[in-house]
């Protein structure tokens, strides 16, 4: 299958005082359509700047991300935002949801910005999906955390991506509601048919994808695509 | 490639409005920033436009008349002849300076004499109580006192007053004249007499500085101007002045024009103040947005797109601002004639200006806009990367933004424009604008300074209540600046204020200090000098100071005759010193307050020197276009004098004693008519009341002054003056408080994080409270200090340049003003912490979030 991303030599660093740290180095990595994929390694690993870099939230200092066909390097900041309007979707770790919205005016926002009319339906039929048919009117102070990655998640795939980025969805939940948010990810990535990328410290999350990159110090460690299970075995066994 | 973002514009404005839902109580922490500055620009150009349609409207009754003629010397026949010719209804007035007695309670006070003959004023009423005796004072030995005299002296309507040798009874008040402001009074309260009885008071003697007035109620088809191009020469040759309606009309319009424009400046103050919060408070929101703001960008929002949702909220807040501004600027107006009223020569009618609402609303409109911009435009700048990274640090280079010198340069350049405008010379404004741009600049370093001394100095041993409440003072999000500039600008503007009025209290003071004279006696004849002088010495006081003074007249400058450069209307030269009735006199020698600049001093001269050389005031000389050697002819009293420019002098006008433009050597005039002035040294006021009741019973014609009355004249002026001027600061201050005010809520929310915490962590409340006190007592007592060094910079400066006086800083003020300004910071910091306190941690968590 034709990748969907593609990373090519991918270097980044940041200038500290007189020191350079360099976060990622030359990373390579295609991520084929339709395919899930997460990004493991310990923290400072550079799982999130990968993820960032991507996602084109940032300019790599070296090398180049090609998303859905489209070079990020040679964009400038609002071309990018154009593509990630037009291309992925974003779960974060804390939600990030906007306080001042309530759930359906959070969800509609990505369409809203396409100048889309009836954003409203699509919104509100996303919410349905995820179970909060009943709170399109609350505010996010007014949901509890899972409730609110839910929401994030309705609004991850409004605008129907290619790609779904995600940082640690469950970072911030509860075992068991870890569980049913994981659950709630996967079946709308298959029922939208997204690519989805995912950061996570979290290996049994990391385990129901098709693919694991492991980072360590900016590298990648390792890359495996087949015999997942075995390998996550592995890793759990080394921990 | 991929589709556009095309969000619908309807959509930024959907969405401004949606993200402004939790925060709309602190967006209107934005409104009330400008709300003070709007108002006191919108009354004061209100105002303004009242006070110049009421001008308008009045023109006539600002002179009373039609026409007046004003002349230093009784009108010889032929100007009588003239006057007679010019018809109409006219009427008469004689004005001098004399000293009055009030012998039920015995006080003496020197006051300027009116004796009226005929219906004046044509135009307006004169105000008086009882109403009618503006009329019956006319109709026997009555006398119109002054209201400021009145009370002065505790006299009633009834009581006697001595002008001269006669006695008058008070027939009433004079509570206002229609032709002059209430402020007139204060300088020389006014006692109305008929005419019959000045011409008989024995007042009027030779040598007495007499003004001759006449006015005239023209009929509707004279063409006054047409009037007075005919009687041009005639009038230059007599020296009479001439006034019309039109002239007076620009005179006063002018100096009203001044007034309001300087107190539009005073006003601008205030509304640069509450920009500078706005600035602030939006800083402190944008700061609070900064994740929003990563999360739209993350979605795909464009930098423009999420600025434009954060413009809009605030255009709103301007726009509510400016218009509630307007609005309580249109109801203070109403307020105003009331607070002019001293200064006021026309009664006022209060209309709501629109040109001054509508240009009021766009200025502040425009002016908070450009300052909020400041803060806002980072938010083009802000990293997606943020919404995945808490700790990202947003772009620091903000200013490499050229967008960011753009929107500093149309705020300096809008600020100066309006400035320039508001200020009679151009660059006056300009000098205004850099001057409160200095002050700032100064509040704003000192600010830096602080925050990092107490983090390069810290005092780690401290308590930890100390070390705390000093740490906030260096904090993110940190209120050092805006309180600075907020409570400094109004501590400095308010004893600036104070300041420049004791320094001119003490000028006054100083003056009729030490060994110097402090009262002194005018219009002496010559045989009444010894008598008096005796009458002096008797008194145990020393007479200080003797000059004989001989009235002139110039004749022509350089051989050219007066009436010939008066009548050339173009040019540059003082017009009122040529017409002016010079009092000179002779010595041989400098006083010790003049100094010798140019030329030589000449004591002496032979009485049969055909050119005597005499010694003229540099700044006289000046007006009059004269130099050393110059050529002067005087008329003294009838005679030609020719005279040579042979020295200039500086005069120090302050001192309370006789001092002269024109001094000539010995040997000269000492046979000329002459009068008087002594002067000397009255230890106590007592003293001096008593020597001035002496001889104003034995020489009424003498008129005299004291330093208390001048003290108490200069005081007067200056106390009305005062109370506009803080009436007009009174806007910046309530502006600083609000801008403080926000600034302390703007912070609540990560107060109440803080407190919490604190709380959670076993703090007492009264630790909380007491970490809050002792960063806004730092807070206040710094940014009061400050402004009061600054202030008192600023008054020395004043003193040392404008008041060519010495300053004399008083500590008390500075102290009182440090305790007020700290204790009122601490205030208002500690009153953002109600509700806090007193509830449980997780229910103010809920309702804050």
């Amino acid at each position: 299958m034709a990748a969907v991303l593609s990373v090519d030599n991918l270097t980044k660093s940041y200038r500290s005082g007189d020191r350079t740290l360099t976060v990622l180095k030359d990373i390579t990595i295609a991520v084929a359509a339709g395919s899930t994929c997460a990004i493991v390694g310990p923290s400072g690993s550079g799982k999130t700047t990968l993820l960032g870099l991507c996602a084109g939230l940032d300019v790599p200092t070296a090398g180049d991300v090609v998303l859905d066909g489209v070079a990020l390097r040679s964009l400038n900041e609002d071309e990018r935002a154009r593509v990630r309007n037009a291309t992925i979707g974003f779960v974060f770790q804390n939600f990030q949801l906007m306080p001042t919205l309530t759930a359906l005016e959070n969800v509609m926002v990505p369409l809203e910005l396409r100048g889309e009319r009836n954003a409203h339906f699509r919104a509100r039929e996303l919410l349905q999906s995820v179970g909060l048919g009943d709170r399109v009117g609350h505010y996010p102070i007014q949901l509890s955390g899972g409730e609110q990655q839910r929401v994030a998640l309705a609004r991850a795939f409004i605008n129907q991506p290619k790609v779904l980025f995600a940082d640690e969805p469950t970072g911030n939940l509860d075992a068991e509601t870890s569980e049913r948010i994981d659950g709630l990810l996967f079946e709308l990535n298959r029922a939208h048919d997204t690519t989805l990328v995912m950061a996570t410290h979290d290996l049994d999350l990391a385990a129901r994808t098709d693919r694991i990159i492991k980072l360590r110090g900016g590298v990648v460690v390792s890359d495996e695509e087949s015999e997942r299970r075995e390998m996550v075995d592995g890793l759990l066994a080394a921990e | 490639m991929t589709q556009d973002a095309k969000a619908r514009p309807s959509w930024l404005f959907k969405m401004a409005w949606r993200d402004s839902r939790s925060h709309r109580k602190r967006l209107f922490l934005f409104v009330t920033s400008i709300l003070m500055g709007i108002a006191a620009l919108v009354s004061v150009g209100s105002f303004g436009e009242n006070l110049e349609k009421a001008i308008d409207d009045q023109a006539k009754t600002l002179m009373g008349a039609d026409l007046m003629f004003r002349s230093l010397r009784p009108y010889s026949p032929g100007m009588l002849a003239v006057i007679d010719s010019i018809g109409g209804e006219q009427a008469s007035e004689i004005v001098f300076g004399s000293m009055a007695y009030f012998p039920r309670t015995r006080d003496t006070r020197l006051v300027q004499v009116r004796g009226l003959e005929g219906d004046f004023p044509f135009y307006g009423e004169v105000e008086t109580t009882p109403s009618e005796a503006a009329q019956t004072y006319q109709t026997g030995p009555f006398a119109l006192v002054d209201e400021t005299l009145m009370l002065q002296f505790d006299a009633q309507p009834g009581d006697t007053i001595r002008i001269g040798v006669n006695d008058f009874i008070i027939a009433g008040r004079l509570l206002k004249l229609p032709s002059e402001p209430p402020i007139a009074s204060t300088f020389s309260p006014r006692v109305y007499l008929p005419a019959r009885y000045v011409q008989s008071s024995d007042l009027l003697q030779r040598g007495s500085l007499v003004n001759y007035r006449v006015y005239f109620k023209l009929s509707d088809e004279t063409d006054i101007a047409a009037l007075m191009a005919r009687l041009k020469p005639k009038l230059a040759s007599e020296r009479v002045n001439a006034d019309t309606v039109a002239e007076r009309k620009q005179q006063v319009g002018d100096a009203m024009e001044n007034l309001y424009r300087f107190l539009n400046l005073v006003g601008f103050i205030a509304l640069i103040l509450g920009c500078i919060g706005v600035a602030s408070s939006v800083h402190v929101y944008t700061r609070q947005k900064l994740a929003d703001v990563a999360v739209l960008r993350c979605v795909g929002a464009e930098a423009r797109q999420t600025l434009f949702i954060y413009l809009i909220q605030v255009a709103g807040m301007a726009i509510a601002g400016s218009v509630l501004g307007a609005a309580l600027g249109v109801a203070i107006q109403f307020f105003l004639p009331e607070v002019f009223s001293d200064f006021l020569p026309v009664a006022i009618e209060s209309f709501v200006a629109w040109r001054a609402v509508t240009s009021g609303i766009l200025l502040g409109f425009a002016l908070a806009m450009l300052f909020a911009l400041l803060p806002l435009l980072s938010i083009r700048k802000v990293s997606p990367l943020l919404a995945l990274r808490a700790s990202f640090e947003p772009n620091s280079r903000r200013w490499r933004d050229r967008v960011v010198w753009l929107v500093l340069a149309a705020i300096v350049v809008t600020t100066g424009t309006f400035a320039a405008s508001q200020a009679g010379v151009w660059y006056h404004g300009i000098i205004f604008i850099l001057a409160i741009l200095l002050a700032l600049g100064i509040l704003a370093a000192v600010a830096r300074l602080i925050t990092f001394s107490f983090k390069k100095f810290f005092p780690k041993s401290w308590t930890y209540v100390w070390r705390q409440g000093l740490a906030n003072l260096y904090r993110p999000n940190n209120q050092t600046l805006v309180l600075m500039l907020s409570v400094g600008l109004g501590t400095f503007l308010i004893t600036t204020l104070y300041l420049s009025h004791q320094t001119l209290l003490n000028k006054v003071t100083f003056a009729g200090g030490g060994d110097r004279p402090n009262l002194i006696l005018y219009d002496i004849q010559p045989d009444q000098k010894d008598e008096i002088v005796a009458a002096i010495e008797s008194a145990q006081l020393p007479v200080a100071q003797e000059a004989p003074m001989v009235t002139m007249r110039l004749q022509s400058l350089k051989g050219e005759l007066v009436s010939t450069i008066l009548s050339d209307t173009t040019r540059d030269i003082s017009r009122g010193l040529l017409r002016w009735e010079f009092r000179t006199t002779y010595r041989d020698s400098l006083f010790d307050s003049e100094q010798l600049l140019a030329g030589e001093w000449i004591p002496e001269v032979a009485s049969d020197d055909e050119v005597i050389p005499i010694s003229f005031e540099d700044g006289s000389a000046e007006r009059l276009g004269l130099a050393l050697g110059d050529t002067v002819e005087w008329n003294v009293q009838g005679l030609p004098l020719v005279t040579r420019i042979a020295s200039l002098r500086k005069v120090d006008w302050q001192r309370i004693q006789a001092n002269f433009m024109v001094v000539f050597p010995k040997g000269v005039l000492e046979a000329a008519p002459q009068i008087y002035i002594l002067a000397t040294k009255a230890a106590t006021t007592q003293a001096s009341a008593d020597l001035q009741r002496t001889i104003v019973q034995r020489f009424p014609n003498v008129s005299m002054i004291d330093l208390s009355l001048v003290l108490r004249t200069v005081d007067g002026f200056l106390s009305k003056m005062s109370f506009v001027i803080r009436f007009m600061a009174f806007f910046s201050i309530i502006t600083g408080l609000v801008v403080m005010a926000a600034a302390v809520i703007t912070s609540r929310l990560q107060r109440v994080q803080e407190s919490i915490l604190l709380r959670t962590l076993g703090a007492a409340r009264q630790q909380v409270v007491k970490i809050m006190v002792v960063e806004y007592v730092f807070l206040g007592a710094l940014a009061a200090l400050t402004g009061l060094v600054l202030s008192y910079a600023g008054g020395w400066a004043l003193a040392y340049f404008v008041f060519d006086s010495t300053f004399l800083p008083s500590p008390l003020p500075f102290l009182a003003m440090l305790l007020v300004v700290t204790a009122l910071t601490v205030l208002i910091g500690l009153s953002n912490s109600r509700g806090i306190l007193d509830r449980p941690p997780l229910e103010i968590l809920r309702a804050e979030g």
